[in-house]
Formats: C-alpha cells, sequence, structure tokens
C-alpha cells in the first residue's frame, strides 16, 4: 500500500469540475483507491464521495493506493493533484 | 386560455412553456413485483440520461468552452457513480418499490447530503444531483419532452426573477418571460429589454402550464396557453412582420447618429456583464455608456478579486477596440443584495446604504475595484461614473482615491492610462447641485430610472403605482435641461443612460435640449438611431 498527504492550494478546493477529472484518473487504474480527510475515508472512484468530502482549499487530503498497480496509480494521481489542485 | 397581463417588452413569442423554480417531479411510490425488470428499466433510463447529457456536453462545448461545458460531463459521472447506482438499486430490491421512487429517494438523499456542507459552492451542488435525479424520472416516466425542454428555447414562467438567477440563465434558450410578480422597473424587465425579447408581468400562470403550448403577445400584454390553430396562424404572421420590421433596422448598421439638422451625438449601449458584448456589437453601438459592474458581484460568492475584475475589465475594453467603455463603479444595495457584503435589513433600502455609500465606507472593496479598472484602461478607451452621488465632497472622496490608485500602480511600475471621470445624475441632489459638480469631472450620465423614483417619490419595485409613475414628467425634463445646462457651462459632456434614453418618442426632445450621448439597452440602438436620423435637431 502506498500513502500519500497532499494540501490543496487550489482557491475552491476540490469542486465539481476537479473532482470529476480527477475521478476520471482514478477509474483508469484497478487498485483500490481512496482518499481521506480529517478521517473520514471515500473511493476515490466515486465523485458523489470525493465531492462529499467538501475538500477546501489549504485542506489536507490523505491518498491511498492498494493493489497490483499501486504504484502507477500513486504516481499518476500525486502529479494530478499538483498540477490542478 | 387567454390571460392579460402588462407588457414590459413588446414582440410575440411562440413556444413551449418551462415553470422557472419548479422542477421536483411528484413521483408516487409504487410496489412491484419484478425487481430484476424494475432495475432493468432503472439502468436503462440512465444510460438514455447520459446520451442526452452527452449531447449537451458537446453543444455546451460548442457555445461556451470547455470549463462551462464540464458540469454535463460531471453530470454524466455522477449517474455513473456506484454510491449513485447502488442505493437505487437497493432499495428496488429490499423496498420491492419502483424505479422512479428509488431514484427520486437516492436524488433527495444526496442533495440532502450537499445541502448540509458547510460550503456555499458545495450546497449548490444539491441541484446537480436532483437534476440528474429528475432527468432519469422525466425518462422512466415516458415523460421525455420535457427533459428536451432544457435545450430548447422556451417561454419561461416564474413567480419573479432575482438578479442572482438571471445572471445564471442560459439565455439563449429564453423566448420570453412572464412573471406573477415585479413591475415594469424590475430587473426580469431590464433583461427581456436587453435580450430583445418579450416579457410580461402579472400574468398568475397555472403550475401545469409546464411543457404545454403558449403564445406571447408582448404588444398587447396577452398570454395565450395552449392556443387553437386561428390564433396560432394569426401570430406567426404578426411574429413574421416584426422580423421585416427588425431586418429593415438592420439596414442602418453603419449609418451615422446625425439628426438631419447636422447634430451628431453618441450612441452607446449598456450592458450587465461581458457577455453582452457580442449583442452591443451586433447592433454596431458606438461605444459602451453603462457597464454595470454588479455582475461581477453578484456571481460570485465571496468578493471578486482585483485579477477577477481587471480579466472582466480588460476583456471588455479590447473588444471594443479603441470605442469608449464607461464602467459604473459598484452599486449594490437597495434591490441588487449580495449575501457576502453582510448588509443589514433595511425598512428603506432605496435610500439607503448602496451604491457610493458603501464604496466610500469600505473602502478597501472599492479600492480593489479601482485598482482593476486602472489596470484595464491601459487596454482601450475606459471611463468611470461613479453612482448615487448626492455632493460634491464625495465625488472628490471618489477622486482622491483614484489618484492614490494611480500612485501605487505607478510605484509598481504597472501600466494604465488617464481616464476620464464622471457622475450619474440620478438624485435630485446632483441635478441641484450639477453647476458645482460640473467643475469636479469630465462628463454627467442621467440615470433616470432612479432619478424619476427620487423625484416623484415613486417605489420602482412596487407594480401598485405603474399607473402614475409617469417617466415624462415635465419635473424630470426640466431637471434634465438644468442639468445639461450647468454641465456644458463647464465643458462637460451630458447622457442619459437610464430607461427613458431608449425611450424613442422623447429622443428628438432630447436632440433639442442639447444632450450629447444616449446610452440604450443593446436591442435599441438601431430604432434610437432611426428616430435621430428623422430629427431635425441642428448642432
Amino acid at each position: 500500500m502506498r500513502e500519500f498527504t497532499y494540501t490543496i492550494t487550489d482557491p475552491e478546493g476540490i469542486h465539481a469540475r476537479p473532482a470529476g477529472l480527477f475521478v476520471k484518473e482514478a477509474a483508469k487504474f484497478d487498485c483500490t483507491i481512496t482518499i481521506a480527510k480529517d478521517g473520514k475515508e471515500v473511493d476515490a472512484k466515486r465523485i458523489l464521495g470525493v465531492m462529499g468530502l467538501g475538500v477546501k482549499s489549504g485542506q489536507e487530503i490523505v491518498l491511498k493506493t492498494e493493489g497490483k498497480d499501486e504504484d502507477a496509480a500513486m504516481d499518476a494521481l500525486c502529479s494530478f493533484l499538483q498540477e490542478n489542485m | 386560455m387567454k390571460q392579460n397581463g402588462k407588457s414590459v417588452y413588446s414582440g410575440i413569442a411562440i413556444g413551449p412553456c418551462r415553470v422557472f423554480g419548479n422542477k421536483d417531479q411528484m413521483v408516487k411510490r409504487i410496489k412491484i413485483e419484478d425487481a430484476q425488470g424494475e432495475i432493468k428499466r432503472f439502468l436503462q433510463a440512465k444510460e438514455q440520461a447520459k446520451s442526452q447529457l452527452a449531447a449537451l456536453y458537446d453543444k455546451a462545448l460548442n457555445e461556451v468552452g470547455q470549463a462551462h461545458a464540464m458540469i454535463f460531463d460531471v453530470h454524466q459521472m455522477m449517474l455513473d457513480d456506484l454510491d449513485y447506482v447502488e442505493s437505487v438499486t437497493n432499495m428496488i430490491t429490499a423496498q420491492k418499490i419502483n424505479a422512479e421512487f428509488a431514484v427520486a429517494t437516492t436524488g433527495d438523499n444526496f442533495a440532502e447530503m450537499f445541502a448540509a456542507m458547510d460550503d456555499d459552492y458545495m450546497r449548490e451542488r444539491a441541484a446537480d444531483v436532483k437534476d440528474i435525479s429528475n432527468r432519469v424520472i422525466r425518462i422512466l416516466q415516458g415523460n421525455d419532452t420535457a427533459g428536451e425542454l432544457g435545450d430548447q428555447p422556451v417561454i419561461l414562467l416564474a413567480d419573479d426573477l432575482a438578479p442572482s438567477e438571471t445572471v445564471q440563465l442560459d439565455k439563449s434558450k429564453v423566448l420570453s418571460f412572464v412573471t406573477r410578480r415585479g413591475s415594469t422597473n424590475s430587473h426580469t424587465a431590464i433583461l427581456a429589454r436587453t435580450m430583445n425579447i418579450p416579457a410580461l408581468i402579472g400574468i398568475d400562470f397555472s403550475e401545469e402550464a409546464d411543457g404545454r403550448m403558449a403564445i406571447v403577445d408582448g404588444q398587447s400584454g396577452v398570454f395565450i396557453l395552449d392556443p387553437t390553430e386561428e390564433e396560432l396562424s394569426y401570430y406567426r404572421k404578426l411574429q413574421e412582420k416584426e422580423r421585416d420590421q427588425a431586418r429593415l433596422l438592420q439596414e442602418l448598421k453603419g449609418k451615422e447618429n446625425v439628426t438631419k439638422g447636422g447634430k451628431k451625438i453618441q450612441l452607446y449601449a449598456n450592458i450587465g456583464g461581458v457577455g453582452d458584448v457580442a449583442a452591443v456589437m451586433a447592433n454596431d453601438a458606438g461605444g459602451i455608456g453603462l457597464f454595470r459592474s454588479e455582475f461581477l458581484y453578484l456571481e460570485t460568492q465571496d468578493y471578486p478579486t482585483e485579477e477577477q475584475q481587471f480579466k472582466a475589465y480588460r476583456t471588455v475594453a479590447e473588444n471594443m477596440a479603441g470605442k469608449k467603455v464607461i464602467i459604473r463603479t459598484l452599486d449594490i444595495g437597495a434591490d441588487k443584495q449580495v449575501d457576502y457584503f453582510g448588509l443589514e435589513h433595511e425598512e428603506n433600502p432605496a435610500m439607503g446604504y448602496r451604491a457610493i455609500r458603501i464604496c466610500l465606507d469600505r473602502r478597501e472593496v472599492f479600492r480593489t475595484q479601482l485598482r482593476a479598472i486602472y489596470r484595464a484602461s491601459y487596454y482601450g478607451n475606459i471611463a468611470i461614473m461613479f453612482p448615487m452621488i448626492i455632493s460634491v465632497d464625495e465625488v472628490r472622496q471618489a477622486k482622491e482615491l483614484c489618484h492614490q490608485v494611480q500612485q501605487e500602480l505607478q510605484q509598481e511600475g504597472i501600466p494604465y492610462q488617464q481616464v476620464e471621470l464622471g457622475v450619474m445624475i440620478e438624485t435630485p441632489a446632483a441635478v441641484m447641485i450639477s453647476d458645482l459638480l460640473a467643475k469636479e469631472v469630465d462628463f454627467f450620465s442621467v440615470g433616470t430610472n432612479d432619478l424619476t423614483q427620487y423625484t416623484l417619490a415613486i417605489d420602482r419595485q412596487n407594480p401598485k403605482l405603474d399607473s402614475i409613475y409617469d417617466a415624462h414628467h415635465p419635473a424630470i425634463l426640466r431637471m434634465l435641461q438644468m442639468v445639461i445646462d450647468n454641465g456644458h457651462k463647464e465643458g462637460c459632456w451630458i447622457g442619459i443612460c437610464g430607461e427613458l434614453g431608449a425611450d424613442t418618442t422623447l429622443t428628438d426632445t432630447f436632440l433639442q435640449m442639447g444632450i450629447d450621448e444616449l446610452s440604450v439597452s443593446p436591442s435599441m440602438i438601431l430604432k434610437v438611431r432611426e428616430q435621430i436620423r428623422n430629427s431635425s435637431a441642428t448642432a
């Protein structure tokens, strides 16, 4: 399992548009992917859950990948976060 | 069925109705036997909803660009979300209920989750979940024409429309506005004039009108639901005649705003946002005489940043390519409310804490706007005007702030240009001291809506008073003459940017009085030009 903590810098937080792009990116991988905020963990491949976290700018999220392609998923999602959020 | 109301803008509209603000359908809970069959129905409806959304996405992509079209992509993903799908299918299996009810309940549950969040933006997402659920329900109910209503132009029926609602409307999908409340000076009315579409107020329509055909006759103030064949053919002919008239007006494009007597004036357009610039160009306006900057504040959940404002002003200045763009500084308060300003409730808001009064009190808000405007000035021909002025001192304070902003920009090495400064003449006080104000500024722009309301002591939001609201009252015309004379003595030019400026029965009068500029809704430009060219006023 791999884990990565990231602080959202986008002034609008994870709003609908980036959440959609993020979920699409996550769906490309077979492994289990979750994101969590303040201990509440959701499936990163489900948009309603990701939006439901209500992550705002300046807040920390913990990204976890677990499974066969966990390394590739972590690399792709980390760079996605850094570029878009 | 025929109903009479009051017309706020003429024209003919024929099309299906859409009852605005009442999108929830009534869904009955029905016991079913075949859960698997019901799940299959749901999955099929979901796929159909997705293909509708995909078509909407493509359409939006062409019309408004990728950033705005993305919401339809997100809607499709929501429909595919496993939490959503599992909630619906579990409900069908466990409770043996119909798909419609399961979708409605699931939609409500997720909407509640969003509605309970502590973030304005996320709270609004409740509407998205309801929206996709309603789409699926419409398909399940075989009521699919209603689903298409969002994609095809409609006659919009509403109780009344708030400014923040009109901002968000997809205006290309509205044929006409019909409201129960509102007055001839309400925002719906102003919007209809900007968009050049017929609008009626005071029509107590039935909620069941949704999806049914109707005719709006903006000339005589008639709303006809479920018109007969004769009525349809009569109005189609009338509509054709009006289009001919519009074509005639198109022939005036590119012609000068000059009277038979050789007097030339400026004919500018009023706009309420960046999106209106296209209409300004299409109607051949010589510039923008009133750029209402409020939209920047109404569209957002928090104070718009200097950067956001700068971008909007710069875009308009650049698009107008050297033609004048007069930006009216923030005119919030009164009937235009924004939550994050935290304005207290007032008994008499029209005379309350608004416009320049807020700006001079909350200097940082004002300073941010002025910095954005001065920065944008480098990219075009911008002028600034201050609303709701009642004293020389206010003008001096505003000018001092402009001066400070220029000094700051200079120190920071940010380019800007000198801009013309003007004041709105919309209070009787400003009229009476217009000789003194003229010494302070480069131009006056008369805001006739507020000036009339304050002079006649008539609340423009109260439809009961529409019958005595006389826009041609001699008091207003005398005031206008006084302002023109006082302004000219000090070398100011004088314009009108209120609704009266577009009143073609007065165009000749204004020209005889010596007006230098008229600023009207884009759709009125050519009609006013026709009047100017028929006038005999001399230079």
